[in-house]
C-alpha cells in the first residue's frame, strides 16, 4: 500500500520532470523563435549553435580548475556571457557571409545551413575530439534540495528554470519593449515600409540572426549542467525544437512557450507509463495531428497574406 | 506518334540526353566496372530513384518533402521482410526455440509470427505493398497537410518530423524490425540466390531499367498539361487556385508519384545490398538524398541521376581516402550549391555546356547565347527535359 505522502512525492517529483524537460525545450526553441518565427530562416545549423556554447563552457571550466581554481565557483557566469558572445559573433559572421543572400529563397537557407552544420560538426570533432566531453560543475549546483524525505529535487535542474525565466523575460523585453525589437518586428512584418522610414533592415537582420544564435550560446551553457556534450549533440535536438516553434506558432512568443509546456508535459506523462522511445514517438506525433487541425499553431496571429 | 516523341522523350535534345544516360549505365559501367563496383552503382542507382522523385515534387512542384527517406525505407522493408521470411525457413531455422520465424524475432522471445508480417510470405502481395503502402502513405500525408494549405517550411518541417517518428519507431519495435540492425541476412528471392555474382548483375539490369522507365514516367508528368500546372503553382500558388484548379490534388499526386518512385529504389536497395536498417530512413539520409537531387539540378530528371552518382562516388572516394575532410567537403557542397549554382549540373550545363559544346562543334545553337546572363536564381528549362517556357522563373518558391 502507497502512502500518501510517498504517492505526493512521486507526483511532485514527476510535475518537477516535467518542468525541467519544459525548460530544456523552452532554451531550445527560444533562439529559433528568434530567427526562424520571427525571421522565416530555416536555420538547420541551430543545434551546433548550441553546442557552440556548450564547448565554450567545458573549455573554460577545464581553464579555470587548471589556472583559477579559486574563480572555480563563479566560472559559470563567465561561461553563459562568454557563449553568448561566441554564438553571436558566429551567427553575426554567417548571416554576412550566407543567409544574407538567401532571404528570398527561404526552403534554400535549409540546405545550406544544413551544410554548414556539417562542417561545423567536423571542426567540433577535429578539435574536440569525437568523444562526448562534460564541464566540471562548480559545487553549488550540484546536489540537491531535499524538503521532505522522499522529495529530492535537483539544484541545476532549478538552475536552469530560473535561468529560462531570465531569459525568457530579457528576450520579451528586448522584443515587445524597446526600440530595437520595435525595428525587428517592423522589418520582419514589411521589410520595404520599414526600409522606407529610415530603418536600416540589413543590420536589423544581422543583429537579429545573430541574437537567435546568441540564446542558443547560452542554451547550450545550460545544457552542461545536465549531460555531456559532443560533436553532433546539437543535432538531435534539432527536430524537437523545430516543431516546438511551429506548434506554438511562428510568429508569436507566447505560443512557444505555450507548446514547449503542453509538449514537455505530454513526453513526460506518457513516459511514465511507455518507455522514452514510444513515448516520444507518441508526442510528435500528436503535435503533427494536431499540426494538421491548426496548421499555423496554437497561436497563430492573425493577418492577412 | 510525334505526339508521344514529344511528351515521352522531350524532343530531340531529350531523346540525346536519355541516350547517353541509357548508354552510360547500360553499356559503359557494365564494362568499365566489375561486380563489386558495379553493385555499388547499382546503390547509388536506388538513391537515384528518390532523387528523380525529388526532381518530380521539388523542382518542379515547389514541395520540400524531408521524409523522403521514409518512403525509400517502407518500400525497401516491405521487401526485406519478404526476403527474410524466405530466409528463415523451418529447416535453415532448426536451431531456434521457435524454428520458422525470423532470427530477431527469435532473439526477442517472440514465437508467433507476428500479424503484420504474415501476408508478406506472398511475393504478389510484397510487391503490392512495395508500390502502395509508400504511396497511401504519401496520400494520407499529403491530402491531410495540402488541403489546408499547410505552407512550404511548415510542409518541409512535418515530414521530417515524421521521418524522425519512423526511425524511432523502427528502432524500438525491435521484436517487429530488427531494431537498429535492421532486417539483415537476406538470401533468395523465389528460390534465386541473390548473392551471386551473375545475380548482382541482373538486379544491376533491372535497377538500370527501372530507373529509366521512372525518368520517362516523369517525363510524361512534366511534359503534359499537369507539368505545366506544377511549375505555375510553384511560382503563383494563389493565381493558379483562383483559375479554378484544385491547387491541392495536383500536389497529392505528385507527391504521391514521388514517394512510390522512392519506394520502388528502396525495394531494388534491399534486394542488391541484402539489408534494410533504419539508417536509410531517418532525417540525415533524407536530407542527404535531397542534396542529390540538388546537385544534379532540381529541374532536371537527367541531372538528379548524375547527381547522385557524383555524390556518392565522391562519398566513397573520399570516406576511404580522406575521412576526415568528407564532412567539410559534403557541406561546402551544400553551401556551394544552395548559394551559386541553384540549378546544379544541370543548371550549369544549360548556362556554359551548351555554349561551349556548339563553340567546339562550330554549331551555333540560335537559342542559347540569346538566353539571358546565367543569372544564378533564374531557373532556366533545365538540361534537356522541359520545353516550358517559364513565365518568370523563380527558384525562391512561392514567396
Amino acid at each position: 500500500m502507497v502512502s500518501l505522502s510517498e504517492f505526493g512525492a512521486i507526483f511532485a517529483m514527476q510535475g518537477f520532470n516535467g518542468l525541467s524537460v519544459f525548460c530544456v525545450l523552452l532554451l531550445m526553441a527560444l533562439g529559433l523563435a528568434i530567427i526562424f518565427g520571427q525571421m522565416g530562416v530555416i536555420n538547420m545549423a541551430h543545434g551546433e549553435f548550441l553546442t557552440i556554447g556548450a564547448y565554450i563552457t567545458y573549455l573554460l571550466s577545464k581553464l579555470t580548475t587548471l589556472y583559477a581554481p579559486s574563480l572555480q565557483p563563479y566560472y559559470f557566469f563567465a561561461a553563459i556571457a562568454l557563449s553568448f558572445v561566441t554564438a553571436y559573433i558566429v551567427g553575426y559572421v554567417t548571416e554576412w557571409l550566407m543567409i544574407s543572400r538567401l532571404y528570398k529563397r527561404p526552403l534554400d537557407t535549409l540546405l545550406a545551413t544544413w551544410g554548414l552544420s556539417l562542417a561545423m560538426q567536423q571542426t567540433f570533432r577535429s578539435i574536440f575530439g569525437a568523444k562526448e566531453v562534460s564541464a566540471t560543475l562548480p559545487d553549488w549546483l550540484m546536489g540537491s534540495f531535499k524538503p521532505t524525505d522522499s522529495i529530492d529535487i535537483p539544484i541545476n535542474g532549478v538552475f536552469m528554470m530560473a535561468l529560462t525565466a531570465v531569459l525568457t523575460g530579457v528576450i520579451f523585453l528586448l522584443l515587445f519593449r524597446s526600440r530595437w525589437g520595435l525595428q525587428v518586428r517592423a522589418t520582419m512584418q514589411n521589410r520595404l515600409m520599414s526600409g522606407a522610414v529610415g530603418i536600416n533592415t540589413r543590420k536589423v537582420d544581422r543583429s537579429t540572426f545573430a541574437l537567435g544564435c546568441g540564446v542558443a550560446g547560452i542554451a547550450g551553457a545550460a545544457f552542461t549542467t545536465i549531460g555531456s556534450t559532443g560533436p553532433t549533440s546539437g543535432s538531435l535536438y534539432i527536430v524537437d525544437t523545430f516543431l516546438v516553434v511551429v506548434f506554438g506558432g511562428a510568429q508569436s512568443l507566447l505560443g512557444t512557450i505555450a507548446s514547449a509546456f503542453s509538449i514537455a508535459q505530454t513526453q513526460s506523462t506518457a513516459e511514465f507509463f511507455l518507455t522514452g522511445s514510444m513515448a516520444k514517438v507518441l508526442t510528435l506525433s500528436a503535435v503533427i495531428l494536431i499540426l494538421l487541425l491548426r496548421p499555423q499553431g496554437l497561436f497563430a496571429a492573425k493577418i492577412r497574406k | 506518334m510525334n505526339a508521344a516523341y514529344e511528351k515521352l522523350l522531350g524532343g530531340r535534345s531529350g531523346l540525346i540526353g536519355l541516350l547517353i544516360l541509357c548508354g552510360l549505365l547500360l553499356v559503359v559501367f557494365p564494362l568499365v566496372f566489375d561486380i563489386f563496383r558495379l553493385n555499388l552503382v547499382g546503390k547509388y542507382l536506388a538513391y537515384a530513384f528518390v532523387a528523380v522523385g525529388l526532381v518530380l515534387c521539388w523542382g518542379y512542384g515547389g514541395i520540400l518533402s524531408l521524409g523522403q527517406g521514409v518512403f525509400f525505407g517502407v518500400g525497401g522493408y516491405c521487401m526485406a521482410m519478404f526476403l527474410k521470411l524466405e530466409a528463415s525457413d523451418p529447416i535453415s531455422t532448426k536451431i531456434q526455440s521457435t524454428p520458422g520465424i525470423p532470427d530477431f524475432m527469435d532473439w526477442n522471445q517472440i514465437t508467433e509470427l507476428p500479424l503484420l508480417w504474415q501476408p508478406f510470405h506472398s511475393f504478389g502481395f510484397t510487391l503490392l505493398a512495395v508500390l502502395l503502402v509508400p504511396t497511401l502513405m504519401a496520400l494520407v500525408i499529403g491530402a491531410a497537410m495540402f488541403k489546408r494549405r499547410v505552407g512550404d517550411v511548415y510542409f518541409s518541417i512535418v515530414t521530417q518530423a515524421i521521418a524522425a517518428i519512423l526511425a524511432i519507431l523502427i528502432i524500438g519495435q525491435q521484436g517487429l524490425t530488427g531494431g537498429v540492425n535492421g532486417i539483415t541476412d537476406l538470401k533468395t528471392l523465389m528460390g534465386w540466390d541473390i548473392r551471386t555474382d551473375s545475380a548482382k548483375l541482373v538486379l544491376y539490369f533491372v535497377n538500370a531499367g527501372l530507373l529509366i522507365g521512372c525518368i520517362l514516367i516523369g517525363r510524361f508528368i512534366l511534359n503534359s498539361k499537369l507539368g505545366r500546372l506544377l511549375v505555375a503553382m510553384r511560382d503563383k500558388e494563389e493565381r493558379v487556385r483562383f483559375s479554378g484548379y484544385d491547387v491541392a490534388s495536383f500536389k497529392v499526386f505528385v507527391f504521391c508519384v514521388a514517394a512510390m518512385f522512392s519506394a520502388i529504389g528502396g525495394a531494388m536497395f534491399t534486394l542488391q545490398v541484402g539489408f534494410m536498417s533504419p539508417s536509410f530512413v531517418g532525417i540525415v539520409p533524407s536530407i542527404e538524398m535531397v542534396i542529390y537531387a540538388a546537385v544534379g539540378g532540381r529541374m532536371s530528371l537527367l541531372g538528379a541521376v548524375y547527381g547522385t552518382l557524383l555524390v556518392n562516388f565522391g562519398k566513397t572516394y573520399f570516406s576511404e581516402s580522406f575521412p576526415e575532410l568528407w564532412l567539410f567537403l559534403m557541406g561546402g557542397l551544400f553551401i556551394a550549391v544552395v548559394m551559386y549554382f541553384p540549378n546544379g549540373l544541370a543548371g550549369l550545363y544549360q548556362s556554359h555546356g551548351k555554349l561551349l559544346l556548339s563553340k567546339l562543334s562550330g554549331w551555333k545553337r540560335r537559342r542559347v547565347i540569346s538566353l539571358a546572363p546565367p543569372a544564378v536564381a533564374k531557373p532556366q528549362p533545365a538540361l534537356a527535359d522541359v520545353t516550358i517556357e517559364l513565365p518568370h522563373g523563380s527558384l525562391e518558391g512561392s514567396k
